[in-house]
């Protein structure tokens, strides 16, 4: 068991529009195969939502995981405006 | 055909480039020069307010800049989302600033102005046309009058009318961040797939390429695709970067969607040529025109407080002590203030106020800073739930029967007004028969 991680270059995460948050995990392929073959309802879960879009972008070595905001960008009860902190939840991720 | 030549200086003007990459620019004869003036990324206040979140006086210096190597460059300029938001006041403000530029310069231009403003009663007159976006909020055509400002997103044909005025400078309200960049090279007949997909490359200036800093990046369009090169010496476009570009801050990398059709980039290809890239294959997918509505409200008067707790035995226990000081403050909310609607929030600093119940971590810090937020319909409201909150911030202990404990506040007066707070309301489309419905362009001979 490792975290997520430290198979990952970088992990981003940032507002897609005000509506959805899209997270970025680059790699290396070793990376890549070790975090494309995680299902992506473990990620969903991680994020605390039922469903993600996900992306697996061999080229690039990115996976990419995109949900509506848990709150609307700006609202009363969002914390992060731009989105910027949901990857350290991902970066965590027992894989 | 011949290239067209698009000089992007910066990802957004505010942010500033490295005047030599912008000089370098400019000697390779731009056909125009395109930069973004606004996101929704800085949350809902800007369009709420109808205000640039950048300051005056560097959006001015900025701007003298780019008008003057326009006119070196013998060019037009054009900006899109001007005054972060691209609703009406913000799109006159840099009209002013433009004409406080061109008068310091001693210097005449022609200006052309696109709004892109909507009213709320009409939009709601044809709201049985307009479509809710994957993720949208559950907005009703009775809450658009409360709307502060509604705009509409242009494409490219827009800006393009804008540009067939002759204007020597083009000031866009709210606009597509791509359709600034791709309205020219469009207008001339160079390849849609490949004009959408520089524009989307380019949009954020040389975030693309390595020393994304540096701001500078010349994008020339012709029939079969597009070339990005970074205008700075040490800055680099290669595959990877201008390739990853479409990740960002997009839900679908590879379908991108703009009023009047898709961009589909599955079959793009990059090739590296020194310090460039050349893309080609991506494809245009034309649909039924629409542009995407963007618009915000007050929801309340916020008020923060902010308190720190430093002592270890209530750092370990800040659980607890947050949940009976809210339920306490709640209590004497009620008894002293009576019926009145409130939203209170506790957020733990240095625990979990980034991240919630999704903060993973499990480190005990030093200290927590325990914000109290307080929005209400009315601002005298928020200031008497704050100021009912502060004695608790201040003293509560964790048990009825141990000495009153004392906490550091950092300021005086600990509550800090927030003044109006907005929410975003549309993620809609509108169908339009001609893409000029609705919005309005002026121009002025200065």
């Amino acid at each position: 068991m490792s975290d997520l991680g430290t198979h990952a270059n970088r992990i981003r995460s940032k507002n897609a529009g005000p509506f959805w948050i899209t997270i970025d995990i680059f790699c290396d392929a070793d990376g890549f195969e070790v975090i494309a073959g995680i299902p992506t309802d473990r990620f969903a879960a991680r994020l605390g939502v039922t469903e993600v879009k996900r992306f697996d972008l061999p080229d690039l070595g990115v996976v990419k995981i995109s949900l509506p905001r848990p709150q609307v960008q700006g609202s009363a009860r969002d914390r992060d405006m731009h989105g910027a902190a949901l990857a350290e939840v991902l970066r965590g991720m027992p894989v | 055909m011949t290239e067209v030549r698009v000089l992007i200086p910066a990802g957004a003007l505010g942010l500033g480039w490295d005047a030599n990459a912008l000089e370098a620019g400019l000697a390779r004869r731009p056909d125009i020069i395109a930069i973004d003036g606004g996101s929704t990324d800085s949350g809902p206040a800007y369009l709420g307010r109808g205000v640039s979140k950048y300051s005056r006086a560097q959006t001015k210096a900025e701007w003298a800049i780019l008008i003057d190597a326009a006119h070196r460059a013998g060019c037009p300029l054009v900006i899109g989302t001007a005054g972060t938001c691209g609703a009406g006041d913000a799109v006159d403000w840099l009209l002013e600033i433009t004409q406080e530029c061109l008068t310091e310069a001693g210097r005449g231009a022609r200006v052309a102005v696109l709004y892109s403003d909507r009213d709320a009663e009409a939009l709601s007159e044809v709201w049985d046309i307009v479509t809710p976006l994957p993720g949208a909020p559950a907005t009703r055509a009775a809450d658009l009058s409360e709307c502060t400002n509604i705009v509409a997103l242009a494409g490219a044909e827009q800006v393009q009318e804008a540009l067939a005025t002759g204007a020597d400078i083009v000031i866009c309200g709210r606009t597509t961040d791509t359709a600034i960049i791709a309205a020219l090279p469009l207008a001339v007949g160079c390849d849609p797939g490949a004009c959408w997909h520089g524009a989307k490359v380019g949009e954020c200036g040389a975030l693309c390429c390595t020393h994304p800093d540096t701001g500078v990046i010349e994008i020339a369009f012709d029939a079969t695709g597009f070339t990005v090169t970074p205008m700075a010496e040490a800055s680099v476009a290669t595959e990877r970067t201008v390739a990853a570009h479409l990740l960002y801050e997009n839900s679908d990398p590879i379908l991108l969607h703009e009023p009047g059709g898709a961009l589909d980039v599955s079959g793009a290809t990059y090739m590296g040529q020194g310090k460039s890239v050349r893309v080609e294959g991506a494809i245009w997918r034309p649909a039924p025109y629409t542009v995407k509505l963007e618009a915000a409200r007050v929801v309340g008067q916020g008020i923060m407080s902010l308190v720190l707790v430093r002592d270890p035995r209530y750092v370990a226990q800040i659980d607890a002590w947050c949940a009976s000081l809210e339920d306490r403050a709640r209590a004497k909310i009620a008894d002293r203030l009576g019926d009145v609607t409130y939203d209170l929030e506790l957020r733990r600093i240095g625990l979990d106020a980034t991240l919630g119940p999704l903060e993973p971590g499990t480190a005990t810090p030093n200290e927590i800073g325990v914000m109290a937020q307080v929005i209400a319909s009315d601002a005298a409201i928020a200031r008497e739930v704050a100021k009912t909150v502060n004695p608790l911030l201040l003293h509560h202990p964790l048990t009825a029967e141990e000495p009153m404990p004392t906490f550091a506040f950092p300021f005086s007066p600990p509550e800090v007004d927030l003044g109006a707070q907005y929410e975003f309301v549309l993620h809609h489309v509108l169908p339009l028969d001609d893409p000029m419905d609705g919005f309005r362009l002026e121009v002025f001979d200065v």
